[in-house]
């Protein structure tokens, strides 16, 4: 039956080594623009690098992870060998050779436009197709996610989807819509103008489109986390799931608020009203709901694991938990990060607070808090638990892989508590240099320099999850028993058609999509003079 | 639990979402377009359809006969964008040449000036075009530059753009080997004022001249001149914004420096 381990092993490998180079790049960015280095005189270097990590920690790795973590839930959760083993070879191939394509041109200087594009700026054309081919490999994951649902629904009529599945078709159909703003943006904005067919771009336009992806495509790097909280934790800590149907309303509550409401990105942009950032502000509120049904949920189901192990009084199954288990240490650290970087959330989407922290460091603070932080960390504690499933080899360092768990959070937390402060006092982000000796900033030499610190620490725990796999890729060879999701408490018999299905939900996020998007796109479309010229960037 | 019962009324999951989803958008909208821009003090709305449209990101136009405000001093017509003036054709340099017969009492034989003038030999023809046009229009000053350029047809400008272009820059000029003053290489962050390199580099931003080898003196009193508000003939205000933010002492550095490279 299992015949994807070495699909899931290729993507979860290439995945890791890009994130492995992209950490030293950021570390190195960290470094050059601190106190502690002199400066490095050509800020292109500096923004090649920024486009390099941004590229590789935004599109690849989170990328790879859901598609290889997909793939390894389809054949486990729906027990039987998955279809269309060949396709997802095709989009692996597509993600890795789109990823190359898109890696050359950076590393050459001729595309440091940070991954974020940044039209009117305009880089090399293979830049930008090798980022498409990343989204069209990632699309064919998609797909297959979708035709083995829909084959194993026709096949069991009537039963329960198991929720694992669920949740990540879910998170897979989350990706195909949102993925499609950036998709117009390249497509029909930005190539073109890369491969010399125009010479302007109306680039107030294009950052509407790249905002109908980029706050929802940190939902989808947020999915297999998600998905890890619900499936893995209460299993690995011997506890149940405390609510299979509160889960389902939570990733639809995902799918559906997490995309239409991307122009809380834009509050600052002129070219959209007022009243579409309030509408998209309301909406942005609402994704706090599954995150909280998501909370509740998981401190239940980690409440009851810690009963089943003899703990009594209000907080005493606190103390029955097992600590030591990576699984467990990794979710409640995850949970910490998630708990800060969320507050620092409300700030971003709210109109008027955001404007005292638009555009400065604050922001990367926030988005490395968060997916660095508590996205990130899950991935580790997803790939510790079913890399032996995947090897057939015992991966058993449990002592490192806690002191890599408790480094990668401690250097989170050193490195984006101080970016936050700095963000507050004012420091803008995107900038090559600064000049610590001018005394209006040199009080943030400080918090620059701890920053720094913590990026030496996340270093060092990087280094020590390639020592826990690759110890596991040595290590004897054994038969690991059957691979199980979290079972929950009361497990569905049955469900109604709109908690087993996606048709009622996709119509209501596409329908929320027109209603939020609509209006700015075609008011846009229909105002002339919008283009400016493209600035073409690039070492010649 | 068949699929095609879901879009039904009767459907509680359909109603209830449809609805709830619906009511949000809804109550969102009526505070988002009606009544918070009514709310702001100093909007002058005609109306609520008038508050409506302006939060739907509409362009408000001025009433007919409003009063535009407009520089009280000529500023320049000339658009810049990527790629001008590129391709220069054989013909035009050569008309160029005959014309730039004219020039060469103060800019040399070949564009390269002994007077102190600026060296125009292999400027950017962007360069050359826009101050011509501009001292045709006025937009910058010269007693000696403006009678000069006033009969100049906008094909001789291009030819005479197409002509210095051509011509080789400056090369026996002593490499320079001094450090490159903090204005040059960083610019002054805290001011708001980007390293000289960022316009003037090696890849220049369009209408950027190339500084290389200029006199120093020109180059300093231009400066000056953008500082003191004299010169006014960069549309965005950027040079004022820049030179009117810099010491002498870097000002000084900035043209020194330039002066000495090739």
């Amino acid at each position: 039956m299992w015949n994807s381990k070495r699909l899931v092993l290729a993507h979860l490998w290439f995945a890791f080594a890009g994130f492995g180079a992209a950490l030293l790049l950021g570390e190195w960015q960290m470094l050059v623009r601190s106190p502690l280095h002199a400066w490095i005189s050509n800020p292109e270097w500096y923004y090649r690098s920024v486009t390099a990590h941004g590229t590789t920690m935004a599109y690849v790795f989170p990328t790879l992870v859901a598609m290889g973590f997909g793939y390894f839930v389809t054949e486990q959760a729906l027990q039987r060998p998955m279809a269309g083993l060949r396709w997802a070879w095709i989009g692996f191939v597509l993600v890795v050779v789109g990823t190359v394509a898109a890696i050359v041109p950076v590393a050459l200087g001729r595309a440091s436009v940070l991954y974020t594009f940044y039209p009117p700026l305009i880089g090399h054309p293979f830049y930008y197709i090798g980022v498409v081919l990343v989204v069209v490999g990632s699309w064919v994951w998609v797909a297959l996610m979708s035709v083995n649902l829909y084959r194993w629904k026709r096949d069991n009529p009537g039963a329960p989807v198991p929720f694992v599945m669920f949740a990540t078709v879910a998170g897979s159909y989350l990706w195909g819509w949102t993925a499609v703003g950036a998709a117009l943006e390249l497509l029909f904005q930005i190539i073109p103008v890369a491969l010399g067919l125009r010479d302007t771009i109306d680039a107030g336009l294009a950052r509407v489109f790249f905002s109908w992806t980029l706050h929802a495509i940190v939902y989808f790097w947020l999915m297999p986390t998600y998905i890890a909280y619900y499936t893995i934790v209460p299993r690995a800590i011997g506890g149940r799931l405390f609510s299979d149907s509160m889960g389902r309303i939570a990733f639809i509550l995902f799918l559906i608020v997490s995309m239409p409401i991307g122009i809380h990105h834009a509050f600052e942009d002129p070219q959209v009203g007022a009243g579409f950032k309030y509408l998209h502000s309301v909406f942005t509120a609402f994704v706090a709901l599954p995150t909280l049904l998501t909370v509740f949920t998981i401190c239940a189901s980690v409440e009851i694991a810690g009963r089943l192990r003899g703990g009594k009084g209000v907080l005493g199954w606190l103390k029955a938990l097992p600590w030591d288990n990576p699984v467990m240490l990794g979710a409640a650290l995850s949970f910490v990060m998630l708990g800060f970087g969320g507050a620092g959330g409300l700030i971003n989407m709210s109109y008027q607070l955001n404007a005292t922290i638009h555009n400065t460091q604050f922001i990367t603070g926030h988005f490395h808090l968060i997916f660095g932080g508590a996205i990130v960390i899950m991935y580790f504690v997803i790939a510790y638990d079913i890399w032996p499933h995947l090897t057939g080899r015992a991966l058993d360092s449990f002592g490192l892989m806690r002191a890599q768990l408790w480094t990668w959070f401690a250097g989170m937390i050193v490195l984006s508590f101080p970016w936050h402060w700095v963000g507050i006092l004012g420091m803008p982000r995107r900038m090559a240099f600064y000049d610590y000796t001018d005394p209006a900033i040199a009080a943030q030499a400080a918090s620059v320099t701890m920053s720094v610190i913590g990026g030496v620490i996340l270093v060092l725990s990087g280094v020590l999850f390639f020592i826990v796999l690759a110890r596991g890729q040595t290590a004897q060879r054994t038969e690991p028993a059957a691979y199980r999701f979290s079972v929950a408490v009361h497990p569905p018999r049955s469900l109604p058609a709109a908690l087993n299905g996606f048709g009622l939900w996709l119509g209501l996020l596409v329908g929320l999509t027109i209603v939020n998007y609509g209006f700015p796109i075609a008011h846009l479309l229909a105002t002339a003079g919008m283009a400016v010229p493209a600035i073409n960037v690039g070492v010649r | 639990m068949s699929g095609d019962r879901i879009a039904s009324l009767r459907n509680p999951w359909f109603t209830a979402s449809a609805g709830i989803t619906a009511a949000i958008a809804i109550v969102a909208a009526i505070a988002g377009f009606a009544w918070l821009p009514l709310q702001q003090q100093g909007e002058r709305f005609r109306g609520v359809w008038d508050a409506i449209c302006s939060a739907a990101g509409l362009v408000w136009t001025a009433p007919s006969g409003a009063q535009i405000v407009r520089a009280d001093y000529p500023t320049t017509r000339v658009e810049v964008v990527p790629e001008m003036l590129q391709g220069a054709s054989a013909e035009s340099i050569g008309r160029g040449a005959t014309l730039a017969l004219r020039c060469t009492m103060c800019h040399g034989a070949r564009g390269l000036s002994q007077a102190d003038s600026p060296n125009l030999a292999g400027q950017s023809p962007v360069t050359i075009y826009k101050q011509l046009n501009d001292f045709k229009t006025g937009a910058r000053t010269s007693a000696v530059m403006a009678p000069l350029a006033a009969d100049l047809s906008e094909a001789d400008m291009r030819d005479l753009a197409a002509y210095y272009a051509y011509l080789p820059r400056l090369s026996d000029h002593p490499p320079n080997t001094e450090v490159r003053p903090r204005i040059v290489a960083n610019g002054a962050p805290m001011r708001g004022i980007a390293p000289c390199g960022a316009c003037h580099g090696v890849e220049s931003k369009a209408g950027a001249g190339w500084l290389g080898g200029q006199p120093a003196v020109y180059l300093r009193t231009q400066l000056e001149a953008f500082a003191s508000g004299v010169r006014r003939n960069d549309i965005g205000e950027q040079m004022r914004n820049v030179a009117r933010r810099m010491t002498p002492e870097e000002i000084d550095a900035a043209s020194r420096f330039y002066a000495d490279r090739p």
